[in-house]
């Protein structure tokens, strides 16, 4: 499948090109922002409308409707925040961009200030993408150099500032209320909306936030138009009149227990099955357990769903929260889905960020849980408290400010659906997980 | 007597001009001051906090949020090695590696070796799962990671001045 697709996100990182400007723009770098800069800022809003993209991040909202609900006529400023935070566990696709091809990133931010009268960026970028930050800085300094940021884009009217910031560590800040804050330079705690950020966002003026992916996407809906965006992926569904379809090319990050894990680009329903054909099967010759398809809280997909399409709404319909950053995670059939589980609840215990009472305690509440069943004793109760504990948490129960506690209880709630039988064996067989021989270090 | 170096002050107000807000500097000072004195004490903050014109305590708030800062109780040593332990990493050795390394390296995870060579971590995801396990030595990633490379990679920095050894 998909023989006749070429890259085009990751052209130049496949051709181990100089990520320099010279190269970039020999390659055809820059065209997309002068034809952005000949359009009126309403109208490169509509061609982003009229491509289908929609935000890669994670949530899969329409782009151009997000920048179409900034305030009109407002005085400014109004900012672009780039959330470069990339920290779901399974995702690893804007670090590759970032570090490879970073011009291609920065042109689609100097399209997007046009779009929405933004003169300043921020990319928040978290603090261990080194590479990223000197290959981006760089970048940045070249653009100021040949007139592409400063006072006078390319000879236009238009001014850009784009400014690295770099975080410290935190999986809250890819939320972009939280992000808001941490840029502010607070404690990174996800705001009440509304006001949703495109009204009151960074320092209280209208603020969009966007990917690195869906970002470079734009580069190219400009450089290619938004009929090519538009030409591959998949239609919506016609039976449900809310799917805004699933259009463009998408990066595919797959780690785990396959034999080469690795990064794809490919037109967005591609299945889990191609991807781990691509990745050369499953390793040491097993056979595949389940797929977290998008990132660690997306849930899983069980060996007979591996023909789901991975676009916005396959996962969905087969019980996972989403695509999120389509990061999968593959899971061999030696591994017991308790053990996996127990390390996702430590995860998000440790990244809660203990604004909201059921998130803070909840998390802890799965963790320690899990960790009863690990030490052989956990019960066929603990099965129905793990259930209440994950049905009472998060946005869609309407018990926290942010997602980050149904991503967190999600994958419980999945796990508890499609692989009971593995916490059953564990009450049953009173097997202990192996002790972490860290507690008998030194 | 001043914990901030004039060096170090002035590049914290060379921060200024990119934000609209001197609060917003917080993060980038920290950064700063953190990776200069390898530790942010109750002093630093202080500093800091006149500079940016903020009460000590937002940027304790600040600071005491993010795991990343230590205080002069728990100061880092030359390099600061993460081993990641989320889910793609442990699926591939992830957790025997951080053990492996706690004990080659003489440091559990959180501290620091009695030579002041080298701090060890345990990293939630660090976006580095093409290449699981990974490690990341001060801010550069390593995929696809050995003991023998880390352990290599670490011990050809020097000794602190003024270490236990």
């Amino acid at each position: 499948m998909n023989e006749n697709f070429h890259t085009v996100l990751l052209k130049r990182v496949e051709q181990h090109a100089n990520p320099g400007l010279e190269a970039y723009r020999a390659d055809g770098g820059y065209t997309g922002l002068r034809v952005a800069l000949q359009l009126s800022p309403a109208d490169v809003i509509e061609k982003v409308k009229q491509s289908g993209l929609r935000g890669r991040g994670g949530a899969g909202f329409p782009t151009g409707m997000k920048w179409s609900f900034l305030p009109k006529d407002h005085p400014g400023p109004i900012y672009l925040a780039v959330n470069a935070d990339e920290s779901e566990p399974g995702t690893f696709n804007n670090r590759v961009l970032m570090e490879k091809d970073p011009h291609q990133l920065l042109e689609g931010i100097a399209i997007a200030c046009r779009a929405i009268g933004a003169k300043t960026a921020y990319i928040y970028l978290r603090y261990e993408y080194g590479r990223s930050y000197r290959t981006l800085q760089r970048a940045i300094d070249e653009c100021y150099a040949a007139g592409i940021l400063g006072p006078r884009v390319l000879d236009t009217e238009q001014s850009l500032d784009i400014r690295l910031h770099r975080g410290a560590g935190a999986y809250i800040c890819g939320e972009e209320t939280g992000l808001i804050e941490s840029l502010e330079g607070k404690r990174a705690w996800p705001r009440i909306k509304p006001p949703f950020p495109a009204v009151e966002g960074l320092f209280r003026k209208p603020t969009i936030v966007n990917n690195v992916e869906t970002i470079a996407c734009v580069t190219h809906i400009f450089a290619r138009g938004p009929e090519w965006f538009r030409s591959m992926g998949v239609a919506p569904d016609p039976s449900n009149p809310r799917d805004l379809g699933s259009y463009g090319p998408k990066l595919y990050g797959v780690s785990g227990h396959v034999e080469r894990q690795g990064l794809f680009e490919l037109p967005l329903g591609v299945t889990s099955r191609e991807l781990i054909d691509r990745c050369g099967g499953i390793w040491k010759g097993r056979n595949v357990k389940a797929v977290i398809p998008g990132g660690l809280s997306t849930g899983f997909l069980t060996a007979d769903e591996m023909d789901v399409p991975l676009d916005f709404s396959g996962p969905v319909k087969a019980g996972c929260l989403g695509l999120g950053t389509a990061g999968l995670i593959v899971i061999d059939d030696q591994t017991n889905i308790v053990d996996v589980l127990f390390n996702s609840s430590r995860f998000y215990a440790h990244e809660s960020c203990g604004q909201c009472t059921p998130c803070r305690e909840g998390t802890r509440w799965m963790e320690k849980i899990l960790e009863r069943f690990r030490n052989g004793e956990g019960t066929e109760r603990d099965i129905d408290l793990l259930i209440e504990v994950s049905e009472t948490m998060g946005i869609i129960p309407g018990t926290t400010i942010c997602g980050l506690a149904d991503g967190a209880a999600w994958p419980v709630k999945s796990a508890l659906k499609k692989f009971r039988g593995d916490f059953v064996e564990y009450v049953r067989s009173g097997r202990r997980a192996p002790a972490s021989r860290l507690a008998l270090a030194h | 007597m001043t914990v901030l170096t004039d060096e170090l002050r002035q590049r914290i107000v060379a921060e200024f001009p990119k934000y609209p807000t001197k609060r917003a500097v917080t993060l980038p000072a920290l950064h700063l001051v953190h990776e200069s004195l390898r530790a942010v004490s109750p002093a630093a903050m202080a500093e800091i906090a006149q500079l940016l014109e903020l009460h000590p305590a937002e940027v304790a708030d600040t600071m005491s949020f993010y795991g990343f800062f230590r205080d002069d109780s728990n100061p880092l040593g030359r390099r600061r090695v993460w081993v990641c332990r989320s889910l793609s990493c442990m699926l591939r050795g992830g957790e025997d590696l951080l053990v492996e390394l706690s004990e080659r390296l003489h440091c559990r995870p959180g501290s620091t070796s009695a030579d002041g060579r080298c701090s060890l971590e345990f990293a939630e995801c660090l976006g580095g799962c093409d290449g699981a396990p990974c490690v990341l030595i001060d801010d550069e990633l390593y995929l696809n990671a050995s003991a023998d490379e880390i352990v290599r990679l670490v011990e050809g920095a020097p000794a602190a001045e003024g270490s236990l050894s």
